[in-house]
């Protein structure tokens, strides 16, 4: 490197060494104390915006997400307890519908068995009088008979068995 | 007509080179350039130190403000230069960009009135540091062999050709590059403080003139000279965004896996 001495023009183009040494430490010193205390933190400070904003959207997006399903949950129980109570409704109809059912079936079975032991007993009672009338008018037909002709009748065998005709013909035609 | 009127006023006129070489304050290592430099540096530290010292998730004003540059330089030179490799780049490159801005902007603040970018030997030192910064970066992502391969034999050309493209190849990637880096920026400074040396002391020794068209007409130069001005905000942002778009886009091709 030449110097410019005194009143000679420097030339423009050819640097001045000492420029270059102090601009080198210069510069080299400015990169150094921003690039290590500054400008790291700086990018830092950028990288921990977006998370505050990308985070913040994600918790949001969560939050919403799990608001979803809580509602669909509950959405889900509740159709879940309404069939339910369909069912419980429709089983007490179902229970109710038989136990009227059963009910009516022992009812009409009662009367039933009410009806027959009437039935039974009137055809009981019916041939108890039917036997005892049968042989009350036998007798007063006997009686009346031998008051009429006066005198018992010779054969008595023929006479029974002519009475005995007698009311089965009138059995026979009150039967009809 | 200068002569006299430099004679009259003794205004340095017409602007030369000299003019940005004024004289050591203490010896060659105390100039102006330098400690504007070392004012680049501490300012830069100072402002970055205070906005940065308890940062908060919601930002305050200073805060916001040291986050912008960093967003800027990280989302529209890095990621769009490099993708998302670039992001480790990040810091590096606002340093860069912070310092070039600033010590751009020292050509229009009053006081200083130059930037030290032109003086080439502080646009070498960051082109430098770009260029090894590349050439680092490309040899340790594919090893020394491969990455001159990649860097010098374009793929899909008939091999007659690569007598004609690899010295082109080498000379684009190897010296071009950093050369062009330094001298971009430094022209630029360098022609901007020129251009407003013209208009600002050509106001003056118009002014100093004894004819009175010539010294209403100064009004012109002065405006000129504020407009150049506004002018050269505009353009010590620019090159700095070029400066780092550049190396973000070397950087980035040396990463590459393509040519």
């Amino acid at each position: 490197m030449f110097l410019a001495a005194e009143g000679v023009e420097h030339h423009p183009l050819v640097p001045i060494w000492q420029e270059l040494v102090v601009g080198t430490i210069a510069f080299f010193l400015l990169c150094f104390v921003l690039m290590k205390f500054v400008l790291p933190r700086m990018e830092a400070m950028y990288q921990a915006r977006v998370d505050a904003i990308e985070g913040g959207l994600k918790r949001a997006e969560a939050a919403q997400a799990e608001a979803n399903q809580l509602l669909e949950q509950y959405r889900a129980q509740l159709a879940e307890v309404r069939t339910e109570a369909a069912r419980i409704r429709d089983d007490a109809r179902a229970d109710a519908e038989s136990i009227r059912t059963d009910i009516l079936a022992k009812a009409r079975e009662e009367s039933d068995r009410i009806i027959a032991a009437g039935r039974e007993s009137l055809a009981v009672e019916r041939q108890t009088i039917v036997r005892e009338l049968r042989a009350e008018v036998g007798g007063l037909a006997v009686d009346l008979a031998s008051r009429i002709v006066g005198e018992s009748l010779a054969d008595e065998a023929r006479r029974k068995g002519t009475v005995e005709r007698f009311l089965t013909d009138l059995e026979s035609a009150g039967a009809r | 007509m200068s002569g006299q009127l430099v004679a009259a006023e003794g205004l340095p006129w017409p602007p030369s080179v000299g003019d940005f070489y004024p004289p050591d304050l203490a010896g060659p290592w105390v100039t102006k350039f330098t400690l504007m430099i070392w004012l680049a540096v501490g300012l830069l530290i100072i402002f970055f130190m205070a906005t940065y010292r308890n940062p908060k998730l919601v930002p305050g004003k200073g805060q916001w403000m040291a986050e912008s540059i960093y967003g800027l330089v990280r989302d529209n030179i890095a990621r769009e230069q490099m993708g998302k490799d670039g992001i480790r780049f990040a810091p590096y490159f606002t340093v860069l960009f912070c310092f070039i801005v600033v010590t751009n902007l020292f050509g229009i603040t009053p006081g200083l009135q130059i930037s030290p970018n032109s003086h080439i030997a502080f646009p070498i030192v960051l082109a430098a540091v770009s260029y090894v910064l590349y050439l680092y970066v490309g040899v340790r992502k594919h090893g020394l062999g491969s990455y001159l391969k990649q860097s010098l034999i374009l793929p899909g050309v008939p091999w007659p050709m690569h007598f004609l493209l690899i010295p082109i190849e080498f000379l684009q990637t190897f010296i071009v590059r950093p050369v062009t880096l330094a001298v971009r920026l430094f022209a630029n400074m360098f022609a901007g403080h020129l251009i407003l040396l013209v208009f600002t002391v050509g106001g003056f020794v118009m002014l100093a003139s004894d004819n009175l068209f010539v010294q209403i007409s100064s009004i012109a130069a002065f405006a000129m000279a504020i407009v150049m001005a506004f002018f050269e905000v505009l353009v010590a942002l620019l090159q700095a965004y070029v400066f780092v778009t550049l190396t973000a886009n070397y950087v980035g091709s040396s990463l590459a896996d393509e040519h």
